[in-house]
C-alpha cells in the first residue's frame, strides 16, 4: 500500500478480486433497488384498493387484472410478489443497518472503554461479553423478542443485544493493542481529556477490524430478523420484511405454490451472500498475516 | 488449581442466579397469562380462583422466592397449557430433540470431515472448490429457508419423504425413539439434514484449514519419505492430528445445535423441546418458558465451566497463574 492514498490503494486491490467486485455490484444494485422501490415497483403492494382477490396465488408470468405481468406471481392477497419483495428488501435492509449501527456504537464504545479503564471494570465488562458470546445469538434474540413483545424497536433491541458483544470483543482487542503504543502514551501526557484521546486517536485506529465485523454483522442481523419474523416473533404485520413474506408463503408450499416463499428467500440469500463475499475480501485485505 | 476451580464454580453460580432473576422478571413482563388461560367471559369468581391457584396474586418477589424454593426441590411448576409438571413435559419432548440434534451433528461430522480433508489435500481441484462454495452457502443461507426448500423438493414435488412430524416410534426403556423404525427414519432425514448444514459447513472449514497446515509440516514429509501411501498418511496421521480441534468444536457446537433446533423443529413440526418453547412463548405458558430458559442457561454455563477447567488443566501458563 502506498502511504499517500490508502483508500485508493485499497480499492485497487479490491478490484482485482472479480468475485468480490461482482458481489459489491450486487450489494449496490440491491441497495439502489430497495431505495427506489416506490418508483420502480410495478404496484404499491400495500395499497389495498389495488388488490384483487381474483389475482391471488397466481403463478409467475400471470397477467393480472391490473393489465401487467406478475413476473414472480402473486401472493395470497393478490399482491404482485416482485413489488412485495422490493418493499420487503427495504424493511429488511433498514433493520439490518439500524441494528448494526447501534450494536457497532454500543459495542465499540464498551470495548474501547474496557480496554482503557482496565482493572475490575474491564474484567467485569469482558466477562459479560464472553459469556454472551458463548450463547447462540439466535437463542438470545429469540428470548428477547419474546420478552419485549412485538414491534420494530423491540426487535431492534433484541438484535442489538444479540450482536453488540462481537463489536465489544473486537474493539477491546484492538484498543488493548493500541493502548500500549507510544503515540497513545504521548497523547495521554498532554492535558487532553481521556475520552477525547479515546475517541479521536484510539478508535480511528481500531476501525479496520471493526469494519470487517460490521459487514458480517449487518448480514447476520438481516438473516436473524428474517428468522425471527418467520417464527412469528419479529416485525408486526404492518412491516412486512422478507422473513414475513416467506412465512406467509409457507402454508401454500404444501399445495405446490412454491413462488410465494421461494422468491423472497432467493432475494434474501442473494443479499446475504453478496454482503458476506464483500466482507470476506475486506477481511483478507486487512489481515496482515496474508500480506507478503 | 482447586482454588481456580472453586472460583470459577462460584462465578458460574452467581451467573446462574443473575440469569434466573432476569428470566423470571422478563417472562413476567411479557403479558398477563390469565387472559390466555380463561375465556374472557368467565365470571369474576372463576377468574380470581384461577389467579390464586396459579399463585399470580402474590407480589413478584414473593413469586420469585417461591419459584427458587421449588427449583431447589426440583419442581419447576405446572404448565398452564398442558396441566402437567413442566419437568415431565420437557423430559417427554427431550428425546425427540436429542435424536434430531445428534443425527445432525454426527451426520455433519461424518460427511464434513472427509470432504474437508480432501479440500485441504487438493486445494485447487474443481471438487475442492465446489466443496468450499457449498460451505459458504451453508454459512450464509438462513436455516429456515433451506428447510422450506427441502420440504418443497422432497416432500411436495418428489413425494419421497414426509413433510413433518416424527413418524412411528419404538419405546426403549420407556422413551420413544424414531430412529429405530423405518418410518421414523424417513421422518428424521429432512429435519436432520436441515439442521446439519451449518455444522457441515463448519466441519469442512475446520478440517480443510487443519489439513492444509499439516500437509506442509515435517511430520508429513517424513511419512512420505518413509514410503507410506498417501491414503495411509491422510487416514493415519492427518485425521488423528486434526481430530483434537474437531472434537472440541463438536462438543461446543452441540449446545448451539440444540438452540438452532428451535427453527428446524418449527418448520418440520418436530415435537421436540424447540417447538415446545415456541408454542409456549406464543401462548404465554410462563412455567415452561422459565424452565426451558433456565435449563438452556444451565447447559451453557456447565459447558463453559468444563471448557475453562479443561483449558486450565491443559495450559501450563494458566495453571501457574492460579497456583
Amino acid at each position: 500500500m502506498t502511504g499517500e492514498a490508502p483508500l485508493s490503494a485499497f480499492w485497487l486491490e479490491f478490484r482485482r478480486n472479480r468475485v468480490a467486485l461482482a458481489a459489491l455490484g450486487v450489494v449496490a444494485t440491491v441497495l439502489l433497488v430497495a431505495l427506489l422501490a416506490p418508483l420502480i415497483a410495478p404496484q404499491d403492494p400495500y395499497d389495498l384498493s389495488r388488490l384483487r382477490l381474483t389475482d391471488a396465488r397466481r403463478p409467475p408470468g400471470f397477467i393480472g387484472s391490473g393489465g401487467y405481468v406478475h413476473w414472480l406471481g402473486t401472493d395470497a392477497q393478490g399482491r404482485d410478489l416482485l413489488s412485495a419483495i422490493l418493499y420487503g428488501l427495504r424493511i429488511s435492509i433498514q433493520m439490518g443497518l439500524i441494528a448494526g449501527a447501534i450494536a457497532f456504537t454500543i459495542g465499540a464504545t464498551l470495548g474501547a472503554f474496557a480496554a482503557f479503564r482496565g482493572g475490575w471494570v474491564e474484567a467485569l465488562i469482558m466477562r459479560v461479553v464472553d459469556l454472551q458470546l458463548s450463547f447462540p445469538a439466535i437463542l438470545l434474540a429469540l428470548v428477547l423478542a419474546a420478552l419485549l413483545g412485538q414491534g420494530k424497536w423491540q426487535l431492534i433491541a433484541a438484535l442489538v443485544a444479540a450482536q453488540y458483544a462481537y463489536f465489544a470483543r473486537t474493539a477491546h482487542g484492538a484498543a488493548s493493542a493500541e493502548r500500549a503504543k507510544d503515540y497513545v502514551e504521548a497523547a495521554l501526557s498532554t492535558p487532553l481529556p481521556t475520552p477525547r484521546v479515546v475517541m479521536r486517536h484510539i478508535l480511528p485506529n481500531c476501525l479496520p477490524p471493526l469494519i470487517v465485523v460490521a459487514t458480517v454483522q449487518v448480514a447476520n442481523s438481516i438473516a436473524l430478523e428474517a428468522t425471527l419474523s418467520f417464527l412469528g416473533l419479529g416485525l408486526p404485520v404492518s412491516e412486512p420484511s422478507l422473513g414475513m413474506l416467506i412465512a406467509n408463503g409457507f402454508q401454500f408450499m404444501l399445495s405446490g405454490r412454491y413462488w410465494i416463499s421461494i422468491y423472497p428467500g432467493l432475494a434474501l440469500i442473494i443479499l446475504i451472500v453478496a454482503i458476506n463475499l464483500v466482507g470476506d475480501q475486506i477481511r483478507d485485505q486487512l489481515n496482515p498475516r496474508l500480506r507478503r | 488449581m482447586p482454588g481456580y476451580a472453586l472460583q470459577r464454580l462460584a462465578q458460574a453460580i452467581i451467573v446462574m442466579m443473575v440469569i434466573s432473576v432476569m428470566v423470571f422478571a422478563g417472562v413476567h413482563a411479557v403479558g398477563n397469562p390469565i387472559d390466555v388461560l380463561i375465556s374472557p367471559d368467565a365470571t369474576q369468581a372463576i377468574r380470581e380462583q384461577a389467579i390464586r391457584a396459579y399463585g399470580l396474586d402474590q407480589p413478584l418477589w414473593r413469586q420469585y422466592l417461591d419459584f427458587l424454593g421449588r427449583l431447589a426441590r426440583g419442581d419447576f411448576g405446572r404448565s398452564f397449557l398442558y396441566n402437567m409438571p413442566v419437568l415431565d413435559l420437557i423430559a417427554s419432548r427431550l428425546p425427540a430433540t436429542l435424536e434430531l440434534t445428534l443425527a445432525a451433528v454426527i451426520g455433519a461430522t461424518a460427511l464434513g470431515v472427509p470432504l474437508g480433508i480432501y479440500a485441504g489435500y487438493r486445494p485447487s481441484s474443481i471438487l475442492s472448490r465446489a466443496i468450499m462454495a457449498a460451505s459458504i452457502l451453508g454459512f450464509s443461507v438462513p436455516t429456515f429457508w433451506i428447510g422450506l426448500v427441502l420440504i418443497f423438493v422432497f416432500a411436495v414435488n418428489l413425494g419421497w419423504l414426509p413433510a413433518g412430524g416424527r413418524g412411528a416410534t419404538v419405546s426403549v426403556l420407556g422413551v420413544e425413539w424414531s430412529f429405530l423404525t423405518l418410518d421414523g427414519l424417513r421422518h428424521l432425514l429432512l429435519p436432520a439434514l436441515n439442521l446439519s448444514l451449518f455444522k457441515f459447513a463448519m466441519m469442512v472449514r475446520l478440517a480443510r484449514a487443519g489439513t492444509r497446515e499439516l500437509m506442509l509440516t515435517d511430520t508429513i514429509k517424513f511419512a512420505r519419505a518413509a514410503g507410506e501411501s498417501e491414503w495411509t498418511i491422510l487416514s493415519r496421521h492427518v485425521l488423528r492430528l486434526i481430530a483434537i480441534p474437531i472434537v472440541t468444536v463438536f462438543g461446543l457446537e452441540f449446545g448451539s445445535t440444540l438452540a438452532f433446533a428451535v427453527v428446524t423443529e418449527t418448520i418440520f413440526s418436530w415435537p421436540g423441546v424447540g417447538k415446545l418453547i415456541i408454542d409456549s412463548i406464543s401462548s404465554l405458558d410462563r412455567p415452561v418458558m422459565v424452565a426451558y430458559l433456565m435449563l438452556v442457561a444451565l447447559l451453557f454455563i456447565v459447558i463453559n465451566l468444563l471448557v475453562d477447567l479443561a483449558y486450565a488443566a491443559l495450559d501450563p501458563r494458566l495453571r501457574a497463574q492460579h497456583a
